[in-house]
């Protein structure tokens, strides 16, 4: 009964975005009066609902880039502040990011509870949010000069633009709505998957649906809620001041923002570059609510500069930074009720050591240890608590004490070869990997990186390749580290 | 998708047909007219029928096409423009046809020396109208040409504006009757208006062209 309470807040997430992001989608076609609403509604919501199901279970770790929200109150509380952020901004006519929000939310928890913030994954996706709108306004440029150019040669009768028009706001609105459903699918449900209350079934005898996807699907109805409610208020009052652009300009503005999200957040189709020897794109985890608005002034900008609205643009980039800024403030002082006041534990109490393996392993990700010696042989429990003790040695950077944390994290694993046997097939390993872990059968580990040297000294597959192209394979290994983290797991 | 453009390009035949009926009126005019100056009654009253007849089927026409662009919800952004332009050609084609009716009905008795300048005050009139349908089919196709279009109908329309106003000076220095310089007055400046409406049309046109200047 908890759950579903808890599993609520991502629905409301959910449904927030749907009302925020429809206009991103459909705003252009619909504002323009291409395609009415109820089709733009019933076509977005069929295919958020298809990618949140199809394409969402790849991308649930987004959120674990910053740093892991590990119980499920926290969690519950950070989807809440979220929500309140993106329906407040919604209701300020303010198309906000979700992405934004949630890193606020994250880094909120992460103050409240002294856990440190990884600095560098940070500054990467604070990076994206100058490069996605400026990426977009580029793309955007380039494909509407290129529209001008083929038009004005095609000399097609107007009746025939509006025709073509249409059906490319609609096909690459449904495009666009599948990316929406499987880019963020991971905000609104993906900390509940380790709490989802479904079983897996089995449809017809041959088709098992998972718990983890009815989830989904139940967040990807969430969204659709969201559009078919509230999306259409956010397009005419959103839209009718930034998208005051003819319908052909804005099924440029929707098709470059596909395009940027597709090139640039594409995991498949950077291995397939990786496969025919191309140099692949670097991917950025992108923002459609800024590739829209950075599409909105490239098209702006190829039309000679004129109908930008500054003063709304101003705005909204105002708005940027404020919904990171008031998500944080609000999941640090709604933190502090629910623990307190529902006295719920909104952060898994977890214990750390400071060894001299420990410090091996800091000083060998490049931080200085001379500071940590006093605390070495000591063993500290609660992230608050390492962290007070870290700070009365030295003021550390954040980086450094996200480093410190994950070395001196005290876990408890024993490598079980034969439970891993059922449970990762040949797909997922290959026979390198499955010996390394043979010959660590029953061995104990006390830090998770110990456990990660151990394979990567066994087997050189094991190693998390670093290289531009990888990332997709990267992010496999790192799904698969977590899964034996989960398996191995012995409760001390 | 087939379906779909198929169903476009019956409304762009029959935007197609209507400025056709559109020159037309203004060919049977020319020739309507022609017929009355060298007293060919008969041909005149064929001309005078057939220009109705495409008045009427013109008018059947551009409601359908209107009726279509709303309910189809097509082209929303330049809907009331190219309405505005249907509307405004029609009004070209139906004073065409009610100048030549006012040439059947009141048979002005025009001076044997000014039916020439008649003449040549219709064909100026007549090249303006086809000028005009010449724009009006540009903005559809190629906007970029409309311009050079809408400088023809213009020149011809000054040049209607010219010989109307020899007309009107010869016949006033005339001795005769001032009803009858009165009425060979009226129909040389009813044929004017046909071109003056369709500078009108020229100029709606001008400014719907910088609309959908991409």
């Amino acid at each position: 009964m908890i759950h579903w309470l808890y599993i609520s807040t991502g629905l409301f997430l959910g449904w927030s975005l749907g009302a925020n992001h429809a206009v991103n989608v459909f705003g252009t076609a619909v504002v323009s009066r291409m395609v009415r609403f109820r089709t733009a509604a019933l076509i977005g919501g069929v295919f958020v609902i298809l990618g949140a199901v199809l394409s969402g279970a790849g991308t649930t770790r987004t959120l674990n880039t910053l740093g892991a929200v590990n119980a499920l109150p926290g969690a519950f509380t950070v989807a809440l502040s979220v929500g309140i952020t993106v329906a407040w901004m919604t209701k300020l006519k303010l198309p906000v990011s979700t992405s934004q929000a949630v890193v606020g939310g994250i880094i909120g928890w992460n103050l409240f509870t002294g856990s440190p913030t990884d600095t560098f994954s940070l500054s990467k996706i604070l990076s994206t949010w100058l490069i996605g709108p400026l990426l977009a306004a580029v793309f955007g440029f380039l494909l509407f000069r290129l529209f001008v150019t083929f038009l004005r040669g095609a000399r097609l009768h107007i009746l025939h633009i509006d025709a073509h028009t249409r059906t490319g706001l609609l096909v690459i609105g449904a495009l666009a709505s599948y990316m929406l459903g499987a880019n963020n699918i991971a905000n609104v449900m993906g900390m509940f998957v380790p709490a989802s209350p479904f079983a897996d079934f089995t449809l017809g005898g041959f088709l098992t649906v998972a718990g983890s996807h009815q989830l989904f699907f139940l967040g990807g109805v969430a969204i659709a809620i969201g559009i078919l409610t509230y999306g259409e208020r956010v397009m005419q009052t959103v839209g009718k001041d930034l998208y005051k652009i003819t319908p052909l300009a804005g099924l440029v503005v929707v098709l470059a923002e596909t395009l940027v999200l597709f090139l640039f957040t594409s995991e498949s189709l950077e291995s397939l570059f990786v496969k025919l020897g191309l140099p692949p794109f670097p991917l950025v985890p992108l923002s459609s609510t800024q590739v829209v608005i950075g599409a909105v002034i490239g098209v702006g900008v190829a039309k000679g500069g004129r109908g930008i609205n500054y003063n709304v643009l101003g705005k909204i980039a105002s708005g940027w930074v404020t919904a990171p800024v008031a998500a944080g403030l609000l999941a640090f002082v709604l933190l502090f009720f629910v623990q307190n006041v529902f006295e719920q534990q909104v952060v898994r109490l977890t214990s750390y050591a400071v060894s001299r393996e420990v410090m091996e392993e800091v000083h060998a990700r490049g931080v200085d240890t001379t500071h940590l010696s006093p605390l070495s042989g000591t063993r500290i429990s609660g992230s608050a608590t390492f962290r007070q003790n870290l700070e009365r040695q030295k003021a550390w950077t954040e980086q450094d004490l996200f480093v410190i944390f994950s070395s001196a994290e005290l876990d408890s694993l024993r490598v079980d070869s034969l439970t891993v046997a059922k449970t990762l097939d040949s797909t997922m390993i290959s026979p390198g990997q499955r010996r390394a872990l043979n010959s660590l059968h029953g061995r104990v580990f006390v830090h998770r990186w110990q456990l990660d040297r151990a394979l990567e000294g066994c087997d050189a597959e094991w190693a998390i390749p670093t290289a531009p192209g990888y990332e997709q394979e990267a992010k496999r290994q790192r799904a698969l580290r977590e899964l034996l983290y989960g398996t191995f797991h012995v409760p001390r | 998708m087939d379906l779909l453009l198929r169903k476009t390009r019956n409304l762009e035949n029959q935007i197609d047909e209507y400025l056709d009926l559109v020159v037309r009126g203004a060919l049977f005019f020319k020739e309507g007219l022609r017929c009355y100056v060298k007293g060919n009654d008969e041909q005149f009253a064929l001309h005078l029928r057939e220009i109705d007849a495409t008045e009427s089927s013109a008018d059947g026409l551009r409601r359908s096409i209107e009726t279509k662009l709303y309910v189809d919800t097509l082209i929303p952004e330049y809907r009331g423009d190219v309405l505005g332009l249907l509307e405004s050609s029609d009004r070209v084609l139906n004073r065409s046809a009610e100048t030549l009716t006012q040439f059947g009905v009141e048979r002005p008795d025009i001076l044997e020396d000014l039916k020439p300048m008649f003449l040549d005050l219709t064909d100026a009139s007549m090249s303006t109208v086809e000028s005009m349908v010449s724009a009006v089919r540009a903005y559809f196709r190629e906007p970029d040409q409309v311009r050079n279009y809408i400088t023809k109908a213009m020149f011809y329309e000054k040049e209607s504006d010219a010989l109307g106003d020899r007309i009107k000076r010869t016949v006033f220095q005339k001795d005769i009757d001032l009803s009858r310089k009165i009425h060979m007055r009226y129909f040389a400046f009813h044929i004017e208006t046909i071109a003056d409406e369709a500078e009108d049309v020229c100029d709606r046109l001008a400014i719907a062209t910088i609309k959908r200047s991409l």
